[in-house]
């Protein structure tokens, strides 16, 4: 009996698909570097060895050395604590802002795959309307209407994700309404707000899984450029974004304050692609 | 092709309305009164209630939508409250520029993305094919304005073989020209190159299983007219229509790219009325990308019913 119900632990869905997920160099490595952005995020306070918005006059623009080891900026304030606090900006800016996409995607694009008709016309076409504008200029016209600031960054951004999100979700709603196990459910007589809750959903996640990290490393990038436009984390605030545009000033005096915040921005998106890829692999196994 | 032509233009209609919706929709998320903050500043009473008369702000919204969309369809986007100027005039001044980034950036793109493509299809799971998706993966995850300045630092501090910044006109000096548009050319096609790439072996990876190809093989073709001649031709038919939608992307990566090498173009444009709360030329540029984007999704839709016979049956 016991063995059986090992068995059955070993096999269920989520186990395989960890498994199927670690197997894979390049997820294992986006996942380890994630894990250790949201430590470096979490753990700022106690690890950034100077407070990220201390100026020092005897330290503007100092090279790398032992006392800074990614050297200082303009302002004689360290990189390094500014890349730690920096973290935080963009994985808050990544996670509310796919939050908020699937928060108003997932619901509108289920409502649209499952009632169809002139709902799914009507909800396609503000889709196609949302996804004509580039994702950029759209989150760049929504933040600067909305104003500069990092709430309002993570919201546009968020907004301007939204479609993606809406036209995935029906697809796959289209898609599985059609399976014999949600015709069972409705010729059981279940209403149409449980069957797409209960019957629909649970089978539409992994897609939504996958995407969502992609998304986040879509998001990502969008804060920076948007802080280094100026609309997103205001100074002195620590954001890579930011930190790159006060770089760009600098570049010939001063390299190190254009790389190390770069370097960051790569590598946790890179992660997050490496990551995202390696998901669809695992949650989908005729990927390979 | 009339039909599928019609059918298309009746999407794009609602497409459009909604575009145009949502375009306005952006000047009421201005907070208070918009006649204030479309004023700036100096807050002139008197700029507020020109302001307030030009927009029909004391009329009901749908009303306010009509005669601001009514004017969109004559040509007119409204004008630039710092620069007092048509915005539709500040556009086509700012385009030809952009165009010619764009153009430069997609030539990058298509070299290194389709060459990259091919040669990981047909050296698949070798040293080439991991190569190929590093650089993929590189160009899609590098943020371009983070490129830029490291070409700026490479290039212009460090070699001193091209300029940081700025733009001079190809009239005026073609060599300098190019020398000012090739960083940030690289640097708006290198993301778009990968994604091609990512097309381009896919498609070549299911045209190179194909029984066409097999039989190109068997009749005992070079294996080089096989893949360029036989495969290539068939794989890029998707990937020029991706392509094309790709475009609407690089205008997107045009705002970033100009402001980091200071090039005049439309990019910028967008930033700096964004800085000068110059609304009216934000809400035109986005509905004339958007319309662009739109139209060239429509091309791209039309090439592909052309280039497909299939779809023509």
């Amino acid at each position: 009996m016991a063995a059986v119900v090992f068995e059955h632990i070993e096999t269920t869905p989520g186990r395989k698909t960890w498994k199927r997920l670690l197997r894979r160099g390049g997820a294992l490595f986006g996942l380890s570097v994630v894990l250790f952005f949201i430590a470096l995020a979490l753990l700022a306070p106690w690890l950034a060895p100077y407070d990220p918005l201390a100026t020092s006059w005897s330290a503007v623009r100092a090279a790398p050395e032992a006392a800074h080891p990614f050297g200082s900026d303009e302002l004689g304030r360290d990189v390094l604590s500014r890349i730690i606090w920096g973290a935080r900006a963009s994985l808050l800016a990544g996670v509310v802002s796919v939050s908020i996409s699937l928060a108003l995607g997932v619901p509108i694009g289920m409502a649209a795959g499952y009632l169809g008709r002139w709902v799914d016309a009507l909800i396609s076409r503000i889709t196609d309307a949302m996804l004509a504008c580039p994702f950029l200029i759209l989150a760049i016209a929504l933040a600067a209407f909305l104003g500069p600031s990092l709430t309002n960054a993570m919201i546009a951004i968020g907004i301007s994700a939204t479609p993606i999100f809406i036209r995935l979700t029906r697809a796959q709603v289209i898609s599985a309404k059609a399976e014999d196990y949600v015709e069972a459910a409705r010729a059981l007589g279940n209403p149409h707000l449980r069957i797409a809750l209960r019957h629909i959903f649970p089978n539409i996640v992994a897609p939504l899984i996958v995407q969502a990290t992609l998304a986040i490393a879509a998001a990502v990038i969008a804060e920076a450029s948007l802080s280094f436009l100026g609309l997103g984390q205001q100074p002195p605030a620590p954001s890579w974004g930011s930190m790159l545009n006060t770089a760009r000033n600098y570049v010939d005096q001063a390299p190190w304050m254009a790389i190390w915040p770069g370097v960051s921005i790569f590598l946790l998106v890179l992660s997050f692609n490496l990551l995202g890829d390696g998901l669809r692999d695992a949650l989908d196994p005729r990927h390979k | 092709m009339l039909k599928f032509l019609l059918q298309r233009l009746a999407t794009i209609i609602p497409t459009l309305f909604f575009v145009s919706v949502l375009i306005f929709g952006l000047q009421q998320l201005l907070p208070g009164d918009p006649a204030i903050a479309l004023a700036g500043e100096e807050r002139d009473p008197e700029a507020i209630r020109y302001l307030r008369e030009k927009f029909h702000l004391d009329e009901p919204l749908p009303m306010r939508y009509w005669y601001w969309a009514s004017g969109v369809l004559k040509g007119d986007l409204g004008a630039s409250m710092r620069i007092q100027k048509p915005v539709t005039e500040l556009i086509l001044e700012k385009l030809p520029v952009t165009i010619q980034l764009a153009c430069m950036a997609i030539v990058i793109a298509l070299v290194i993305g389709i060459t990259a493509g091919v040669i990981s299809a047909v050296k698949k799971d070798t040293w080439w094919d991991y190569g190929a998706n590093v650089f993929a993966l590189w160009g899609l995850s590098t943020p371009n304005f983070w490129l830029g300045i490291l070409l700026i630092l490479v290039f212009a501090v460090q070699l001193g073989w091209l300029p940081a910044s700025g733009y001079v006109s190809p009239f005026e000096d073609l060599k300098g020209n190019l020398s000012a548009m090739i960083m940030p050319a690289f640097v708006l096609g290198n993301a778009f190159a990968a994604v091609l790439m990512r097309h381009t072996r896919s498609a070549m990876l299911q045209v190179l299983s194909s029984d066409y190809v097999r039989t190109a093989r068997a009749k005992g073709l070079d294996e080089r007219v096989v893949v360029l001649k036989h495969a290539l031709r068939n794989a890029l038919i998707p990937v020029i229509t991706l392509g094309a939608l790709g475009l609407g992307e690089l205008l997107g990566g045009a705002v970033l790219t100009e402001q980091v090498f200071t090039i005049p173009g439309f990019g910028k444009l967008i930033v700096d009325a964004v800085f000068n709360r110059d609304y009216s030329v934000v809400q035109g540029v986005v509905l004339f990308t958007a319309t662009v984007y739109i139209t060239l999704n429509l091309l791209a839709d039309l090439a592909y019913f052309l280039v497909n016979p299939r779809l023509r049956v």
